[in-house]
C-alpha cells in the first residue's frame, strides 16, 4: 500500500515542495507524524521543568521542620499539581511524542492513520493543561485534595475553592485527547504496518504501546466517569459519594484506582519498550525472549485491570477482598520479572558499550527493578497498613516513575535525537548528566524508604524534628537532580542546533539498522518517509522466537 | 469504489485547533457558571458555536473528500478502527454509571445498614432499593415504574433499530427511496424517544418528587437515563447528517462509511437503553 501526502491546497497553484508549510503556523495546523511527535516532546519537556519546579517548591519547604517558606494550603496544592503535570503534562504526553515518532518509522508507515485527529489530540492535551493550570491563578489556588481528588476532601469549600470544576473539566480534555492519540496508534499498528511486517516482527516498542493504547481507551473514560460524578455531586445535589443519601466515598476510590492502577502501566510500558528497544542495540545482540516480552506485557496490562485495591488495603475492605488483592498483586511479579531477566540476558555475553543511552537503560534495569521490590512489599496487605500514607510509598512510586520512565525518556531522546536531526549530541555532557542524575535521584528518593517506615507521612508540610536529617539529605538530592536536568534542555538544543557538527550516519549506532527500520532511513530524516513501504523488514530483534 | 490507490494523507488540517478551542471556551465557560461568575454563559454560548462551526466545516470537508473519491479501501479501515474503538470508550463510560448502580445497590446500601453504621450513625434505616439514603436526601419520591413510558420507549428503540437497518438494505440495493425512508422513520423515532424521555423527566420532578437531588436512587437513575439520552441526540444528530447526504446523492452500496458509523452508533445506543431498561426499571 503506497500513500499519498496532499501537498497542494486544491488552489490554482500548484506547487510541488515537499517540505513542511512556512512560518509558525505550519506547527498549528500540522498532521505530519514527526512534526506532532516534536510538539508533544517539547510541551512533555516543558512541563517536566513547570513540575520539576513544583517539587523544588516542596523539597525547600521540607528542607527541615517548621514552616518557612509556603503556606499549607499552597504547599498542598504544590504536591497535587506536581502529580498531575508529571503524569498528564509531562510523562504520558513524552511517550505519544516517541510514538508518533517512532510507530510511523518502525513499522513502515508514511504517517499514522487519522492525521488530522493527531493534530487534535495534541491541541486537546494543550487546552486540558491550560485549564488546570489555570487554577493557579485562582481565588482559592489550585487544587490541593491530592492528585487522587478523594471526595468528600476534594469537595469541601476549603480544599477546592474555585478549582475544582477547572480541575475536572481539564481531566475530561485530557482524556479525549489520550483517547484519541490511543485509538490512532491502534489504526495506524493495524492498517498502516509495512505488508511484509507480521504482528510478531514488530519491534517492542511497537507492541508495548499497542498495549498501552488499549489500556488507554479501557480507563480514560473510567475516571472521566469518576470525576463526573465528583462534579454533580458538588454542583447538582446527587449523592454518589454521600452516605447520608445512600452513596459510598469508598466508591470513588475504588472507580479511581480500576483507572489508575491501569494508568501506572499505561507511564511504564512504554518504558519497557523503549529499553527493549536501546539495550540489544548497545549489547550488540538480538533481544533475548522476543515473544514472552510481547506475552509479559500483555500479561502486565491483563492484571492492572484486576489488582487495583491494593491502593485501597486500609480503607475497610472484606478480609477476602484484601488476600484477593495481595495475591493478585504479587502475580505482578512473574512477568515483571520476566522481562528484567530478559534485559539481563540480553546483555549477558553482549559486546558492550556504555553510551549516554545505554547507561541510562542499565540504570533504569536496576532502580525499576528496585521499585518493583518495594512494590511486592507494599503488596502485602498487613505490612502495608504500616506504609500507607507514608514516604515509603512515595520511595516507591518515584523509583518507579523517575529513574525508571523519566530515565528511559533520557535515553530514548539521546538514542534517537542524532537520527531525527541528524546531529550528534555531545557526549561527554551526556554521561556527565547521567552520572550526576543516577547519584542524585538516588540521594533524593532512596532516604524516603527509612522516613516512610519510620512512620513519616505523605503530603505535609511540616513533620517531627526526628525525620530532619533524612529530610534534608533528600532535598539535597533532590535540587541537585533538578539542576543537573537543565544540562539535558541544553543538550537537547544543542544537538537541535548542531550538536558536535560530526555528520551521523543512517545508521547512527553500529548494526542499528539490524534492529529496526528507522536507521535504513536518512539522517536526518526527511519530512515524509515511506511513502513506499519497506520491501524487506529487520528481524534481527525477534531472532530467537522465529 | 475509490479512484485513489494510495493512502491519502491531508497535509494541513485546520478544524482540530478551532474544535479545541471552541470545547475548551465552553468548558471554561461552564466551570465559571457553576462558580456563579456572570461571564460563564456568555462563554458557552461562544464556545458552543465555534464548535459547530468547526462540526459543520470538518464533515463538509470529509464528505467532500469521500465523494471526490480520495479516500482508498485502506483509508475507510482506518475510520472503521477510528469508530469501532471510539464506541468502545463509550461502552466504558456507561460501564462505569452501571458500575456505580450495582455497586450501591448490592454492597454500599447494605453496609449502611449493618455493623457500627448501624448501631452508631442511624440506627432505623434499613436497607432497601430505591432509596435516598438514611438521610432521606431530596425528601420522598416515588420511583419509576418500567411499564408505562419506558416500555413504550423500549419499542421505539428497537424499531428504530430495524428502520436503521432496512435503510442499510435500501443503500446496498441501489434503493434510494428505501435508504432515505428508512433513515427518517429512524430519526423520526429517535426524537420521539427523547421527547417521551424529556415527559418522564418532567413528571417525575414536578408529579413524583423524583430528583437528581433524590439520594442515590435519583442521582443514578438520572445519570443513566441523562448521559442516554444525551447520546440519543448525538446519534440522532449523526442520522440527520446522515439523511441529508443521502437526499444529496451521497454514499454508494461500496462506499458509505459514515452511514456504517452512524448506524454502529445508533446499535450501540439502542443496546445501553436495554441494559437501562432492565437494570434501572425493570429490577
Amino acid at each position: 500500500m503506497s500513500a499519498v501526502v496532499d501537498e497542494h491546497d486544491h488552489h490554482a497553484d500548484d506547487h510541488h515542495d515537499h517540505g513542511p508549510a512556512k512560518g509558525l503556523l505550519r506547527w498549528v495546523i500540522t498532521t505530519n507524524h514527526k512534526d506532532i511527535g516534536t510538539l508533544y516532546l517539547l510541551f512533555a519537556l516543558a512541563m517536566f521543568f513547570v513540575g520539576g519546579a513544583m517539587a523544588m517548591v516542596i523539597r525547600a519547604e521540607l528542607f527541615e521542620p517548621g514552616l518557612q517558606f509556603v503556606d499549607p494550603a499552597f504547599f498542598n496544592s504544590m504536591t497535587t499539581m506536581h502529580a498531575l503535570v508529571m503524569v498528564f503534562g509531562a510523562v504520558m504526553p513524552a511517550f505519544v511524542g516517541l510514538a508518533n515518532w517512532q510507530i510511523p518509522l518502525m513499522i513502515g508507515a508514511a504517517d499514522m492513520a487519522l492525521p488530522r485527529m493527531n493534530n487534535m489530540s495534541f491541541w486537546m492535551l494543550v487546552a486540558g493543561v491550560l485549564l488546570l493550570a489555570s487554577t493557579l491563578f485562582m481565588e482559592g489556588g489550585a487544587p490541593n485534595g491530592g492528585w487522587t481528588l478523594y471526595p468528600p476532601l476534594v469537595l469541601q469549600p476549603i480544599t477546592v475553592g474555585k478549582a475544582l470544576p477547572f480541575a475536572i473539566f481539564s481531566v475530561h480534555l485530557l482524556g479525549i485527547s489520550s483517547i484519541m492519540g490511543a485509538i490512532n496508534i491502534i489504526a495506524t499498528i493495524f492498517n498502516m504496518r509495512a505488508p511484509s511486517m507480521k504482528m510478531m516482527d514488530m519491534p517492542l516498542f511497537v507492541w508495548t504501546w499497542l498495549i498501552t493504547a488499549f489500556l488507554l481507551i479501557a480507563v480514560m473514560p473510567v475516571f472521566a466517569g469518576a470525576v463526573t460524578m465528583l462534579l454533580t455531586d458538588k454542583f447538582f445535589h446527587t449523592s454518589f459519594f454521600n452516605a447520608a443519601g445512600g452513596g459510598d466515598p469508598v466508591l470513588y476510590e475504588h472507580i479511581f484506582w480500576f483507572f489508575g492502577h491501569p494508568e501506572v502501566y499505561i507511564m511504564i510500558l512504554p518504558t519497557f519498550g523503549v529499553a527493549s528497544t536501546i539495550i540489544p542495540v548497545f549489547a550488540r545482540k538480538p533481544l533475548f525472549g522476543y515473544a514472552s516480552m510481547v506475552w509479559a506485557t500483555g500479561s502486565i496490562a491483563f492484571l492492572s485491570f484486576i489488582v487495583w485495591a491494593h491502593h485501597m488495603f486500609t480503607v475497610g475492605l472484606p478480609l477476602a477482598g484484601e488476600l484477593y488483592f495481595m495475591y493478585a498483586t504479587m502475580i505482578i511479579a512473574v512477568p515483571t520479572g520476566v522481562k528484567v531477566f530478559n534485559w539481563t540476558a540480553t546483555m549477558w555475553k553482549g559486546a558492550m558499550t556504555f553510551e549516554t543511552p545505554m547507561l541510562f537503560s542499565i540504570a533504569f534495569v536496576v532502580l525499576f527493578t528496585m521499585g518493583g521490590f518495594t512494590g511486592l512489599m507494599m503488596s502485602i496487605a498487613p505490612a502495608d497498613f504500616q506504609y500507607h500514607d507514608t514516604y515509603f510509598i512515595v520511595a516507591h512510586f518515584h523509583y518507579t516513575l523517575v529513574p525508571a520512565s523519566v530515565f528511559i525518556l533520557m535515553a530514548a531522546g539521546y538514542f534517537w535525537l542524532p537520527k531525527w536531526t541528524g546531529h550528534m549530541y555531545n557526549e561527554k555532557i551526556g554521561q556527565l548528566h547521567f552520572w550526576i542524575s543516577v547519584v542524585s535521584v538516588n540521594v533524593l528518593f532512596f532516604p524516603q524508604h527509612f522516613l516512610g517506615l519510620a512512620g513519616m507521612p505523605r503530603r505535609i508540610p511540616d513533620y517531627a524534628v526526628q525525620f530532619a536529617d533524612w529530610n534534608m539529605i533528600s532535598s539535597v538530592g533532590g535540587f541537585i537532580f533538578g539542576a543537573s536536568q537543565l544540562l539535558f534542555l541544553y543538550i537537547v538544543i544543542d544537538t537541535i542546533r548542531g550538536g558536535t557538527g560530526e555528520k551521523v550516519s543512517d545508521e547512527v549506532w553500529e548494526d542499528a539498522a539490524k534492529h529496526s527500520l528507522e536507521w535504513t532511513l536518512p539522517s536526518p530524516l526527511p519530512y515524509h518517509t515511506w511513502t513506499t513501504p519497506p520491501s524487506v523488514v529487520p528481524t534481527e530483534h525477534v531472532l530467537d522466537s522465529h | 469504489m475509490s479512484t485513489n490507490t494510495a493512502y491519502y494523507i491531508p497535509h494541513k488540517a485546520n478544524w482540530p485547533v478551532i474544535g479545541t478551542a471552541g470545547l475548551v471556551t465552553m468548558l471554561a465557560g461552564f466551570a465559571n457558571y457553576l462558580n456563579g461568575s456572570s461571564i460563564g454563559p456568555a462563554l458557552m454560548v461562544i464556545g458552543l458555536l465555534i464548535f459547530i462551526t468547526m462540526l459543520i466545516g470538518w464533515f463538509t470537508l470529509q464528505a467532500t473528500e469521500s465523494e471526490t473519491g480520495m479516500y482508498n479501501h485502506e483509508v475507510g479501515i482506518s475510520y472503521r478502527h477510528g469508530m469501532m474503538w471510539f464506541i468502545f470508550s463509550e461502552i466504558v463510560f456507561f460501564a462505569v454509571f452501571f458500575g456505580t448502580l450495582w455497586y450501591t445497590r448490592n454492597l454500599s446500601v447494605h453496609w449502611l445498614s449493618e455493623g457500627a453504621t448501624k448501631e452508631l450513625l442511624w440506627p432505623s434505616f434499613e436497607a432497601a432499593w430505591p432509596t435516598n439514603g438514611p438521610g432521606k436526601v431530596g425528601g420522598n419520591f416515588e420511583p419509576m415504574g418500567a411499564w408505562g413510558l419506558p416500555f413504550l420507549n423500549t419499542l421505539i428503540l428497537l424499531t428504530s433499530g430495524v428502520t436503521c437497518t432496512w435503510a442499510h438494505h435500501g443503500l446496498l440495493a441501489k434503493n434510494r427511496d428505501q435508504l432515505i425512508k428508512g433513515l427518517i422513520a429512524t430519526v423520526a423515532l429517535g426524537f420521539l424517544f427523547v421527547a417521551f424521555q424529556a415527559f418522564e423527566y418532567h413528571e417525575a420532578y414536578t408529579e413524583m418528587g423524583l430528583t437528581l437531588g433524590s439520594g442515590v436512587y435519583g442521582s443514578t437513575f438520572f445519570m443513566l437515563t441523562g448521559f442516554h439520552g444525551f447520546h440519543v441526540c448525538v446519534g440522532a444528530i449523526i442520522l440527520s447528517v446522515v439523511l441529508f447526504r443521502s437526499v444529496k446523492g451521497h454514499f454508494k452500496p461500496e462506499n458509505h462509511f459514515a452511514f456504517e458509523a452512524a448506524a454502529w452508533y445508533w446499535h450501540f445506543v439502542d443496546v445501553v437503553w436495554l441494559g437501562l431498561f432492565i437494570f434501572v426499571y425493570l429490577l
